[in-house]
């Protein structure tokens, strides 16, 4: 792991040394690096935390508060609002869109010849930008007889839905449209991590007897628990940050009703001007991340060790 | 992608009992899929062309009072997608190049040169990685507002989206770990041969990375054309917002046909590249869903 040295000639002078050995072309080199993530990254990641002890209004200097900013988000009627509601969209979002993928993705390893068809279609929702995917489908929300979702339910003498329009439906139709954007991602992760699923052990399975869905309970699934147990982690890290369904779907609302954290954070910051409230905000959801992640990562240590 | 020889349900297939309820349902299954993800796009294809009065009276009915053409045209001219279609491409194509210059030179230096320090600084690049891009979103408004030591503000610049965008970990990761697996007897011969520093990043390290910088630059435009709130925070002026900030204003304002043509355009050119580009994307989407916002 030694350095790659360019040039031979010594020089009694250490700083000479240095340039000719290449040092000042890789200092040189590595500067966008050290620029971009230190103007984008870690400056304002130091930033954040002081800037969640301070207030700051862009008009006069900022001053130090204390823990004021945490005693007024944490004050803020709508907080527990907008916790009860990231948490209520995260675990739908689980209940819903973790067994999705996996479904999917272990039915289409079953095909030969259409596998690379399936893969193209499951991927396809994906990479309609979201904002695009967002306006559509608040259009197939569309409450009256005549909505896309209402008329096709219609067929069946179901309906008509409120969707978006009800407080206990809204979240729901943010988490089934957000599963249909975002689910084919997970399927390509799992049907990779799928074909390397050795045959032999199905074939083992297959000697000692076993039907198809002890195969899967017995072979398929604990060869994917590695990937299963990062997938859900990293699920749940980014529903907790959810923004873009819920401000241009509903909004916040009904009735508040998918107010989500980051919604808040939007609004404190951009709606409101109190950065440090929005600040504080940010930091306790990252605070929060960060702890879930730890207990998970231990708690799932002994199982996702082969 | 060869599919195994068998897989979960094997010789299962040669057995009657079970073939037939099981094809039954992999097929269900797979149509349904089908319907999913093809359904609400070629719906959109539709009802870009179609009246306002079809959308809105008889939404899964084939064009019952003729195919609107002029609903596309409407669009691009009068709802000005053109100019907005622009700005999402300047927005993309910036983006895309600050990513890629960070990420070679960044992976690079950690990778090939690796000077003392280069532990340290792949240490906090990678840091970043795990924190959740919502800590930073004001502090880095605030930086962009007013730019430590240069004292400018980028507001209203395109340098607000695209400089923020060079500071991304997975790409630098990306790209060092490739760099770290090329032969490093290649590189002491060149520079044997004479090569210093940025010769053998230019004629040999690049040349032989172009697979990675592949992969880096298709989730860089992709992404780049999926953002909303940073450039909805940064850029505050409607002549410079891109599609993704527009479209909603654009709700508003227009009739509902141009909207829905409207939302078809927007969505065109990242379907099409990633059906171009398909097996780049479907090998190395495990790599990039892991990481977003």
């Amino acid at each position: 792991m030694k350095s790659l040295p360019f040039g031979s000639q010594a020089s009694p002078n250490p700083m000479i040394r240095w340039v000719r050995g290449g040092g000042l072309s890789a200092l040189i080199l590595l500067l966008p690096l050290l620029l971009a993530f230190g103007y984008f990254g870690w400056f304002p990641i130091g930033r954040a935390v002081v800037m969640s002890f301070q207030q700051t209004n862009l008009v006069t200097d900022p001053t130090w508060v204390g823990l004021a900013n945490f005693r007024e988000v944490l004050g803020d009627p709508l907080f527990w609002t907008a916790v009860r509601n990231t948490g209520y969209f995260t675990l739908l979002a689980l209940a819903f869109g973790y067994p999705v993928p996996l479904v999917l993705a272990v039915l289409m390893s079953e095909l030969r010849r259409a596998r690379g068809l399936f893969s193209v279609l499951a991927y396809l929702p994906v990479t309609v930008p979201p904002v695009v995917a967002v306006l559509l489908w608040r259009f197939f929300y569309d409450a009256s007889e005549t909505g896309v979702f209402n008329t096709i339910l219609g067929w069946a003498g179901l309906g008509p839905y409120p969707w978006i329009q009800s407080t206990s439906w809204a979240m729901p139709s943010l988490v089934l449209q957000a599963t249909w954007a975002n689910a084919g991602a997970t399927v390509i992760i799992y049907l990779a991590a799928l074909t390397g699923v050795r045959a032999e052990l199905y074939d083992a399975a297959e000697v000692d007897g076993a039907g198809i869905w002890r195969k899967i309970w017995h072979v398929t699934l604990p060869q994917l628990r590695h990937i299963l147990l990062i997938t859900l982690i990293l699920q749940v890290i980014a529903t907790f940050q959810v923004f873009t369904e819920p401000y241009l779907m509903t909004g916040g609302g009904p009735n508040r009703a998918t107010t989500t954290v980051l919604l808040q954070i939007y609004e404190y910051a951009f709606r409101f001007g109190d950065f440090g409230a929005a600040t504080a905000l940010s930091v306790l959801l990252a605070l929060f991340l960060a702890l879930v992640s730890g207990v998970y990562f231990r708690l799932t240590r002994s199982w996702s060790t082969t | 992608m060869s599919a195994p020889e068998r897989a979960v349900v094997g010789a299962d297939r040669r057995r009657r009992r079970v073939r037939w309820p099981l094809r039954g349902a992999h097929g269900v299954a797979l149509l349904v899929l089908l319907v999913a993800s093809l359904g609400p796009i070629l719906w959109l294809a539709k009802a870009a062309v179609s009246t306002t009065q079809d959308t809105l009276r008889t939404p899964l009915e084939l064009w019952p009072s003729g195919v609107d053409w002029d609903n596309l045209a409407t669009a691009w001219y009068q709802a000005e997608i053109s100019r907005y279609f622009t700005n999402t491409v300047w927005v993309v194509l910036g983006s895309w190049a600050c990513q890629l210059l960070v990420a070679t030179t960044g992976g690079y230096v950690l990778s090939v040169l690796r000077p003392r320090y280069a532990k340290l600084v792949t240490g906090a690049v990678l840091a970043t990685l795990f924190l959740p891009g919502v800590v930073v979103l004001v502090p880095l408004f605030l930086t962009v507002l007013d730019l430590p030591l240069f004292g400018v503000s980028l507001l209203n610049t395109y340098w607000a989206v695209w400089l923020p965008a060079g500071a991304n970990a997975f790409n630098v990761l990306l790209v060092k770990r490739f760099m770290d697996s090329l032969p490093r007897d290649v590189f002491e011969a060149a520079r044997v041969e004479g090569a210093g520093p940025f010769r053998l990043l230019w004629s040999v390290v690049l040349p032989m990375s172009t697979p990675i910088l592949g992969v880096v630059s298709i989730f860089a435009v992709l992404n780049a054309w999926k953002d909303f709130l940073w450039p909805l925070i940064v850029l505050p002026d409607p002549v410079l917002q891109p599609l993704s900030v527009r479209l909603p204003v654009i709700r508003d304002t227009v009739e509902l046909d141009v909207f829905l043509a409207s939302l078809f355009i927007s969505m065109l050119l990242p379907i099409a590249i990633f059906l171009v580009f398909q097996r780049l994307f479907l090998r190395n989407a495990g790599l990039s869903g892991a990481v977003k916002g």
